[in-house]
């Protein structure tokens, strides 16, 4: 039943047809979708228009808890961002075999993802209309940003890792708009022309195709890695008990890339229901997701308990208050981030028959992302809450219209993601067709199909 | 003419009782939130009075720390902010620009005695009271932090008033509101700079300590460490 056998033996004319489903046919549900995404996000800009013009007041925030959950939005969002271009990176530069229909679906999140989350630091500011202040530019005012404050690194960081996995997105999908340009007529045949930047499939062109994307894949995973880490000392430069860590770049780092992979499953779950990708997206690609989500679970689990650890053990007072409010205030965060990331998930993802049932992954799934949403809540906000001086404590919650602002930040990324599955391949159409050639030309041998592509696929680069 | 000011803050003396919060208040343009945001942990007071209790009922006893900004040699907040918002006078002061604010409010979360604040509404001043702000002090706009300046006008005044005179500060000549005030005469002002002034023999005291001293900030306002003693 391996999902390979049934790609090797689709004829090319009916893949092509499933795997640009996305792009032929818009239908009502569509435009339904569509339509509410719009609406959740008009709310929400109508919302923080409201915020903007009456002032931070609307929000819950307060003294000490001056950051709240619109910067544990954008750390989410980036977090979310973050395994998109590396696992699809990583699975390019190791050759994974299965990796074909993940690629685009994974670039595409972590390109929404980040432009959704790159929104919040920008929303959060006291006063919006002024974000121009940051930018380095020469002006009358005299002002040039401060260089040593890690705001600024971030927004270095997010913009090299947008631009970065833009490119990365657009480059990989090159022979994909050539195809489509040489499928289509009308408004898309130009906009392809365009865009495939006349790829016309030569044999150089190949080569310098696949030179390129295997340098981008080796050049945007230290990128990767930096903008969690440098998102990570937004808080652990900070003189603020629990956040003032050494732990905390690669604990960010690893905690992104689990809810980036859970995020992907979410993503491919859906996207293989609604356009009907069962023969491309199968059962095995959700197994070996699952494996990487285990492990990461398990890594997660290991980081947070030795940060706990030190903390518990030396009993520094400032450290130790911002620890046992979460048995306190924060206890139902705290319960809600440890069932969701490591009880429930990590027992689930070592059966192999939850991790190949794409309900129960997705299910799994679900529960990495909300639990890596409290862990994020439990950061920023639980030590804000506890810090140094007990007569300035105060709790926080949210009000309406920064739960507001969050659903849109959702419709956001959902209107993009659909947005861009009508104008853009889905499925890197390419790379399938690329595997299934190898795959076709070996079995001519007469040996089974499955076992000599997963042998042949790894000379793939050094063949060519 | 160099001037390194600082605070001395004998807790002896303090008897808790807030006039410095109020005279800061009116000093310096401070808005009156109100009670339900002050509920909501928004008070724009630029120095507060803690109040920690000692045991519990019956015989608890409250011990009062009044805390302005520490103007940090060394300070937090100021690296943390990516408009320069925040920034070292020459007189080692933290100093804030209101119109460079953008509101990250970063500055806040980095300073460990939290005693910066944020304009979290455009505040308003009903008739007659606007008529009593002070025309040597910006009224902040919401969206920007603000915090204490050890009264920088007057600090400035006095300058201008020694310069034009053609002679030095002398100590004492320069008073914030909340040191002007406190009755019991808890707090002291002065010139670190000047060898004899009155704030530097207390810079020496040996019941002299800093808030958070371990985090190595700096501060420019220490503490006199109340004696146990009959009726203390």
């Amino acid at each position: 039943m391996s999902g390979e056998n049934l790609l090797a033996r689709t004829d090319e004319a009916q893949l092509y047809r499933d795997l640009s489903r996305s792009n032929l046919v818009t239908t009502w549900k569509w435009f339904a979708g569509a339509g509410i995404l719009s609406l959740v996000l008009l709310w929400g800009i109508g919302v923080f228009v409201y915020m903007m013009m009456t002032g931070m007041g609307v929000t819950g925030l307060n003294r000490p808890v001056f950051w709240g959950i619109l910067i544990v939005n954008f750390v989410f969002w980036i977090g979310l961002s973050h395994s998109g271009t590396l696992i699809s990176a990583i699975l390019r530069l190791t050759h994974a075999t299965w990796r074909a229909p993940i690629l685009r679906a994974a670039e595409a999140m972590t390109a929404f993802s980040l432009m959704v989350g790159g929104l919040f630091p920008l929303i959060h500011l006291g006063r919006n209309w002024r974000f121009y202040y940051t930018i380095p530019y020469p002006n009358e005012r005299g002002l040039w940003p401060n260089m040593r404050s890690p705001l600024m690194w971030d927004a270095v960081a997010i913009n090299t890792y947008l631009i970065g996995s833009l490119t990365f997105l657009y480059v990989g999908m090159i022979p994909d708009l050539a195809l489509l340009r040489d499928k289509s007529e009308g408004w898309r045949r130009k906009l392809y022309s365009i865009l495939s930047l006349g790829f016309r499939g030569t044999h150089a062109e190949w080569r310098r195709y696949h030179r390129a994307s295997t340098l981008f894949a080796i050049l945007i995973i230290p990128v990767a890695v930096s903008v969690h880490s440098i998102v990570s000392w937004d808080f652990a430069m900070a003189k603020v008990p629990g956040w003032h860590s050494t732990i905390f770049a690669p604990y960010f780092v690893v905690g992104a890339i689990f809810s980036g992979i859970a995020g992907v499953v979410l993503v491919m779950a859906v996207l293989r229901r609604v356009f009907r990708l069962e023969r491309v997206l199968t059962p095995l690609h959700f197994d070996n997701l699952g494996k990487l989500l285990c492990m990461m679970s398990l890594i997660w689990g290991y980081f947070y308990f030795t940060e706990f650890l030190t903390v518990w053990y030396n009993r520094n007072p400032e450290e130790w208050e911002v620890f046992s409010s979460y048995g306190k205030s924060f206890l139902p965060v705290f319960l809600l981030m440890i069932m969701c990331n490591f009880v429930i998930p990590f027992p689930m993802l070592c059966m192999k028959k939850v991790r190949r049932s794409i309900p129960a992954i997705s299910f799994a799934s679900f529960l990495v992302v909300v639990g890596m949403y409290c862990e994020r809540i439990l950061i920023v906000t639980a030590s804000l809450a506890r810090r140094n001086d007990p007569f300035i404590w105060h709790n926080y919650f949210p009000t309406w219209v920064e739960l507001s602002i969050t659903a849109a930040s959702f419709a956001m990324f959902g209107l993009l993601y659909m947005i861009f599955s009508k104008l853009f391949p889905i499925m890197a159409i390419s790379d399938i067709k690329e595997r299934l050639f190898h795959t076709t030309e070996r079995a001519f041998g007469g040996a089974s199909v499955e076992a000599i592509a997963l042998v042949e696929e790894g000379e793939e680069e050094g063949s060519e | 003419m160099k001037h390194r000011w600082g605070m001395a803050i004998d807790l002896d003396r303090c008897t808790g009782c807030g006039a410095c919060v109020v005279a800061c208040s009116a000093e310096n343009n401070i808005p009156v939130v109100g009670e339900d945001e002050a509920g909501k942990g928004r008070l724009m007071h630029w120095i507060r009075v803690n109040r920690y209790w000692e045991e519990e009922n019956p015989g608890a006893r409250a011990t009062y720390l009044p805390v302005p900004c520490m103007q940090c040699q060394r300070a937090p907040c100021e690296i943390v902010c990516p408009v320069y918002a925040t920034y070292h006078s020459e007189d080692g002061l933290n100093a804030m620009v209101y119109n460079r604010c953008i509101g990250t409010r970063y500055c806040a979360n980095n300073c460990p005695y939290s005693v910066r604040v944020f304009n979290w509404y455009d505040h308003k001043w009903e008739k007659p009271l606007d008529e009593q702000l002070s025309p040597d002090i910006s009224v902040r706009s919401r969206g920007v932090m603000e915090k204490c300046t050890f009264c920088v006008q007057r600090i400035r005044r006095v300058k201008d008033q020694a310069a034009s005179e053609g002679r030095k500060i002398r100590d004492g000549e320069v008073q914030p509101a909340c040191v002007q005030t406190c009755p019991p005469g808890a707090l002291v002002f002065g010139d670190l700079e000047d060898p004899e002034s009155a704030i530097s023999r207390l810079f020496k005291d040996p019941r002299r300590f800093r808030i958070f001293e371990h985090l190595g900030t700096e501060p420019h306002v220490v503490y006199l460490k109340r004696r146990k003693g009959a009726g203390a």
